[in-house]
């Protein structure tokens, strides 16, 4: 199919490393460890064990690096009609200087800050931070050990190219593995206490926090075993094959996941304690938010950074009604889920967000792109500022907002803001009624006029879609699953105040639907399990509480990598994978030829193929049809 | 066929994009079955044309009629809900999407009910090619191959008016002529169809009637025949020098 065969491919010797790539990683791996350690988080997260006397998250967030940039350095991009170069030493060498040109740089760092006293603008860079890092040998001779730390972990990045995929996603999962279980230990803990297992559980953690040597290595053990098994594309292949299916076979597939999701959703938080409900609960929160910004953003394509605007509206309305602190307004309702007053809260709470959709769409319709982005960024600051005003605080409460927002009831059951797993079932309800109803409005009409809308708006206006009203109803539904996730966020903090309602929280929402795919409700499902449960929401913990501080700098980080790396998201819609990777995609399928002759042995394979017959077929065929193009 | 209420009426349109004066005065018709071309050079008021039947630019004066109902304030939507549907300037696909998903697109505004088999049968007919590539991204097409999905997608709409904005534009001489084949196969198939066009041979060589359109006024107007054969016509757009 590709007419490399006639050429000699050009074989580059074993020992030959690109020095510009290593010395490139290698400094950045430098720069790196500077900035983690000047930004004091060794010392901050030294508190988090990952293992029982052996490892902190302190030490973690440095000995990523050398292994991550090895693996950088070593990395070879394998040409078309080139044969790939060989693996063996090279890979191994250059992990090597590159960790330990990153080490000498870390260690000249911490000799410089140990000599020069920069402690006026930087606190943290002082004799302590030295100490701290220098494995309690002082400056020179402690800094220069990371040297030797660098270099070794730089091989083991380096090393990761040697051997097969399977080898690789085995060893990776073995060291992220007991890394992901040591920070999911309050759920662990907890769901073995229900199960009567505790003697387990005190086998594999240690009494204060971390996992115990022992359970370390069975998780890495099993880690690794899973990642050989899988060869680390376990999640693609589900994937593919859930792209594959069709008809009778597509439903029972979303029968069975449904209920397995459902089951979880029942059962999880009766065997998890407080802490873990209180995560639940915040996951759902922001997930219902997300669903709504997906609306928006992914589905009809405009960039909306007010989105708290309706988060606010809906916790506000809630607030009004039902508080009996409420200045002005005070009818002192009974938000239950299953009476008309409650009802009437809710309707309230959708006919305010209309409004505020409708307020904010109307203007904005005709703006596009940027401009869009800009008077949505204004608008969410007009509507903290409002209801934080003097002018409105006869029906607001000002800065001190509204309190003693009582308990909300299902029916016979009172949902008290204290008790997160109630309030995590009445999100998760929300959240499947947001879910169904995105899903429905995707495969619709609706749906087709805003992927039309998105892609060519005026070429969508002449096919007769109603640009202005399409954009209007995503606004409005966009509002309207804010304002629900306002309603129960009053509910479970019992009290608004205009700074719960800055823009961070639009910000958060919208990289929880960027990161884990625009457009894709699993996407958006995953993005915020994994960002808001893991990191935690602008103001509330998430399962690595640890790391608040950094919670912004790693939500930066984890946006920029993802730009760069994985632009269509964690778990995107088909289509926009389709749409970022094709390039890759023919390489892969290029590969697997060179590789093993044309036996495709699995979907992922044939699909590749097939792109590339096509594109085959596109040369030529331009060549035939059209040589002046 | 002077008697027949035409199947598109421009009676004294004036257009204004902003305070400039793109549509002088402009009369045009269409009768139902004729193919007409309008032509004319760079920024002479075709694609306003266009734009103000479709309702997406608004006329200052003057009316619009479809089949003798003045249109002239009516919503795009509306106005293509009558039976009007467009093949844009240089296509315009939405490129990310699938094929499949283009022509969905066309067939909007259409009855949710509505069998689309048998336009889907039709546009098969007319290109084949276009069936072995529903499920690819539109993008990834050939630029001869867009140009059968952007016709395609037009008549998922069943419509009565197909008008064409440009449809020799940026395509290999060989594509324009089966381009214009396959225009004059629609209308021969009871489609009224209006051509906007500057590649002013090709496009008489097709139609029924053409109009000149010279800085948003008609200057020209008769039988493909005759304005072939005008001398000031050859000389301006044909591109005949004596």
């Amino acid at each position: 199919m590709t007419a490399t065969d006639s050429q000699a491919p050009v074989r580059r010797p074993a020992t030959d490393v690109d020095r510009r790539q290593v010395v490139k990683w290698g400094l950045m791996a430098a720069l790196i460890f500077s900035f983690i350690a000047a930004i004091n988080m060794p010392v901050v997260l030294d508190r988090k064990v990952i293992v029982e006397g052996v490892l902190t998250l302190g030490m973690v967030s440095l000995l990523w690096v050398p292994i991550v940039f090895g693996y950088l350095a070593a990395k070879e991009d394998v040409l078309e009609g080139m044969e790939p170069p060989q693996k063996g030493a090279r890979d191994l060498i250059a992990g090597l200087v590159a960790g330990a040109i990153g080490g000498t740089g870390f260690a000249l760092f911490l000799i410089l800050i140990n000599t020069v006293d920069v402690r006026d603008i930087f606190i943290n860079l002082g004799p302590q931070l030295v100490e701290a890092l220098t494995f309690g040998r002082g400056a020179p001779a402690g800094a220069l050990l990371w040297i030797v730390v660098g270099a070794v972990l730089g091989i083991i990045g380096g090393g990761l190219h040697v051997g097969s995929k399977n080898v690789r996603a085995a060893f990776v999962w073995a060291l992220l593995l007991p890394l992901i279980l040591a920070n999911m230990q309050v759920i662990v803990e907890d769901i073995f206490q229900s199960l009567s297992l505790e003697w387990v559980f005190d086998f594999l953690y240690a009494t204060r926090g971390g996992l115990t040597v022992a359970g370390a290595v069975i998780f890495a053990a099993i880690g690794a075993l899973a990642g050989y098994r899988s060869g680390g594309t376990g999640v693609t292949r589900v994937r593919q094959h859930y792209a594959s299916l069709e008809g009778a076979k597509l439903r029972r597939w979303n029968i069975i996941s449904a209920i397995i999701i459902l089951a979880l959703i029942v059962v999880l938080p009766m065997l998890v304690g407080g802490l873990a409900n209180e995560i639940l609960a915040t996951v759902g929160l922001f997930l219902l938010m997300a669903l709504g910004l997906n609306v928006v953003v992914g589905f009809a394509g405009m960039l909306d950074l007010g989105y708290v605007a309706f988060f606010a509206v809906g916790a506000y309305t809630t607030a009004v009604l039902t508080a009996p602190t409420s200045p002005t307004i005070q009818p002192m309702l009974t938000l239950n889920f299953l009476t008309p007053e409650g009802w009437l809260v809710m309707g309230a709470v959708i006919l305010v967000s209309v409004a505020a959709g409708l307020v904010v769409g109307t203007p904005v319709i005709r703006m596009r792109g940027d401009y869009l982005a800009i008077v949505t960024l204004g608008f969410g600051e007009i509507v903290r500022i409002t209801i934080g005003s003097i002018a409105t605080q006869p029906l607001f409460g000002g800065a001190n907002g509204i309190r003693q927002i009582p308990s909300s009831e299902l029916g016979p059951i009172v949902l008290k803001g204290t008790n997160s797993q109630t309030i995590f079932y009445v999100v998760a309800i929300f959240a499947g009624i947001a879910i169904y109803v995105s899903w429905r409005l995707l495969h619709s009409r609706i749906g087709r006029a805003w992927a039309a809308l998105r892609e060519d708006e005026s070429v969508a206006d002449s096919m007769g879609v109603n640009t202005v009203n399409m954009k209007l109803l995503a606004f409005v539904i966009g509002a309207i699953l804010a304002g629900f996730a306002g309603m129960i966020f009053s509910v479970k903090v019992g009290s608004v105040f205009p700074q719960s309602f800055a823009l961070l929280v639009s910000i958060i929402i919208l990289v929880i639907v960027i990161v884990g795919g625009m457009g894709s409700i699993v996407g958006v499902m995953v993005g915020a399990a994994v960002l808001i449960g893991v990191l935690g929401g602008p103001t509330q913990p998430g399962l690595l509480a640890e790391v608040a501080e950094y919670k912004l700098l790693l939500y930066g980080a984890i946006l920029v990598f993802m730009m760069l790396k994985r632009p269509e998201g964690l778990w995107p819609s088909v289509r926009r994978q389709r749409e970022l990777h094709q390039e890759e995609f023919l390489q892969d399928a290029w590969l697997k030829q060179q590789a093993g002759g044309d036996e495709a042995e699995n979907e992922d394979d044939q699909l590749a193929q097939q792109a590339e017959r096509d594109k085959g077929e596109d040369e030529q065929k331009i060549r035939i049809l059209e040589p002046e193009e | 066929m002077s008697d027949a209420t035409p199947a598109l009426e421009f009676k004294g349109v004036n257009t204004h994009y902003g305070p400039v004066h793109v549509l002088k005065d402009v009369d045009l018709v269409i009768y139902p079955g004729e193919l007409v071309c309008l032509l004319g050079g760079n920024a002479s008021g075709k694609t306003t044309t266009l734009k103000t039947i479709l309702g997406m630019a608004m006329p200052s004066s003057g009316e619009v009629l479809l089949d003798g109902s003045v249109i002239t304030g009516h919503s795009t939507t509306d106005i293509v809900s009558r039976g009007i549907s467009m093949v844009p300037e240089n296509r315009r696909l939405f490129t990310r999407m699938t094929v499949k998903e283009n022509l969905e697109i066309g067939a909007y505004l259409r009855d949710p009910d509505d069998d689309l088999e048998p336009e889907y049968e039709h546009i098969f007919d007319m290109f084949p090619r276009i069936k072995e590539r529903l499920g690819q991204k539109a993008g990834t097409l050939s630029g001869g191959e867009q140009q059968m999905v952007a016709v395609g997608r037009a008549l998922m709409a069943k419509p009565k008016v197909l008008l064409m904005d440009e449809p020799s534009m940026g395509l290999a001489p060989l594509l324009v002529q089966q381009n214009f084949d396959i225009i004059k196969q629609i209308n021969e198939e009871g489609v009224t169809v209006f051509v906007v066009e500057q590649n002013a041979n090709m496009a008489l060589s097709i139609a029924d009637r053409g109009y000149v359109l010279q800085t948003g006024q008609i200057v020209l107007s008769g039988t493909a025949d005759s304005l072939l054969a005008n001398e000031d016509l050859r000389r301006a757009y044909l591109g005949e020098v004596e």
